[in-house]
């Protein structure tokens, strides 16, 4: 049994808090730059030299890329050999999403009751995924999520006889009925099978991926890449003023479901897909 | 096209004024977002007065970050917008003349905009260390309570957004994609 200290997770997901939020990933930021210079509308490529400009101030200055620094999702793979001492799991992390926020001069979103709405005041509780997995390590991937994109995020259960042509139409309904709201540029996270919340797991689990990641599965390779394309013909582009590039990139995850069901959900990342990771 | 503007703004001021139109603001201008633009509806419903002069007034739907010790404001870029859009045809009878924020707009509010020769802008979402650069002062005015929520005034120098829907009913979010996707096809 290998023994972690929760005091150093507490360290490490304030400093991926706060890096998260000033650090847009260098893959994110040079796919941005192969978007620009594929951009031959030119509003669409001065806009996402703007983003790219955007990133750039907010590295160099060291302050958050978007003022929607997120309600952190947080997503920990436990090895089963782990054994966490000094304190609980749960508190540890959140106690991180609080000094970062803090510290971080980050905003902080988070309201107690969705109904009542007063503020937390720290941005916590995060949203945590919890996997238990083989090995002696953990690995936490922190990913401030805003909402401007998240409130586009759409989920149906279709019926197997819609099949691929019905997993594909809604798709494509989403990425249009969002249009300019989630700030595209965007990621396309989508979540295939499972049940109901499997699906919309799955769909967030696949923003966190590189962007040099597609599926493991050929079929579904081909089918993010036949994805993007269709989804980029729509013309919506950068912050929906026209364009070709509506979306960078479609991941997909998928899962066995029931002889009864499909269900599909789509979670859009704007061009601000943050996400950072530690292994402990 | 790029044009200057300067705070208040008057019908005559947004005559001009096309979707599509690169757009520099300077003056004052408010922050609000959802919480706030309740409360303000609700003193108008109780036919009080508001925390600042609706007349010509120009509100960005923001909720920056705290600023950095020697920063005038955080990071702040626009919300989007249709989460207004209830509130928003009543500002614009009490005198509202323009809305910075990003994302579409309901037919209500696009109805408002024309009847009151108001403009709705866009300024680039997510683009939010940029934009603060055109942010000189900022000061919570009201609602300190809520936070990055609060209503703020702040002075911004040539604040750069595009004209999305403009006084004669055009619409950038449509006409935009429709250019492009015509001139994509040739």
């Amino acid at each position: 049994m290998r023994e972690i200290d929760a005091g150093l997770i507490t360290k490490e997901v304030k400093r991926l808090a706060i890096e998260a939020n000033y650090f847009l990933p260098e893959d994110v930021l040079e796919s941005l730059k192969e978007s620009r210079d594929g951009e031959k509308w030119e509003l669409a490529s001065a806009t996402i030299d703007k983003i790219i400009q955007n990133a750039e101030i907010a590295k160099e200055n060291q302050v958050p890329m978007c003022q929607d620094t997120g309600m952190v999702v947080v997503f920990v793979e436990i090895g089963q050999d782990v054994h966490i001492v000094n304190g609980y799991l749960e508190d540890a992390i959140n106690q991180g999403i609080r000094e970062g926020y803090e510290e971080g001069f980050l905003r902080k979103s988070v309201v107690k009751d969705p109904l009542d709405r007063v503020n937390t005041k720290d941005n916590t509780p995060g949203v945590i995924h919890y996997s238990i997995v083989p090995g002696d390590k953990l690995s936490i991937t922190v990913a401030p999520k805003g909402f401007g994109s998240e409130n586009m995020s759409r989920i149906k259960m279709l019926k197997p006889a819609e099949g691929l042509q019905g997993v594909k139409d809604f798709i494509l309904e989403s990425v249009e009925l969002a249009g300019p709201n989630p700030c595209p540029p965007t990621i396309v996270g989508v979540g295939i099978g499972g049940t109901f919340e499997k699906a919309a797991y799955l769909a967030k689990k696949s923003l966190m991926r590189d962007m040099d990641e597609y599926s493991e599965d050929p079929f579904y390779e081909k089918l993010e890449k036949e994805l993007l394309e269709d989804i980029n013909k729509l013309g919506i582009g950068p912050q929906g003023f026209g364009g070709n590039t509506t979306s960078f990139k479609v991941n997909i995850e998928h899962y066995p479901t029931h002889i009864a069901g499909l269900p599909v959900a789509v979670n859009i990342n704007c061009h601000a897909a943050r996400h950072k990771q530690v292994i402990l | 096209m790029k044009k200057t503007l300067t705070t208040p703004l008057t019908v005559e001021d947004l005559k001009d004024l096309k979707a599509g139109d690169d757009v520099y603001i300077t003056g004052y201008i408010y922050t609000a977002r959802d919480a706030a633009h309740a409360r303000l509806v609700e003193l108008l419903d109780e036919g009080k007065e508001l925390p600042f002069d609706p007349e010509g007034a120009v509100i960005y739907y923001v909720g920056p970050t705290p600023a950095k010790p020697g920063q005038a404001i955080g990071s702040a870029g626009p919300t989007t917008s249709y989460r207004m859009d209830s509130y928003a045809p009543r500002l614009m009878d009490a005198g509202l003349k323009g809305m910075i924020g990003k994302g579409k707009r309901d037919q209500g509010v696009k109805d408002s905009i024309v009847k009151n020769g108001a403009v709705y802008f866009a300024a680039i979402g997510g683009a939010a260390a940029l934009i603060a650069k055109s942010v000189k002062s900022a000061e919570v005015i009201a609602y300190e309570d809520l936070g990055a929520e609060a209503i703020r005034k702040i002075y911004v120098e040539d604040f750069p957004v595009t004209v999305i829907n403009d006084s004669y009913g055009n619409d950038l979010y449509m006409s935009g994609r429709k250019e492009y996707l015509e001139w994509a096809e040739k």
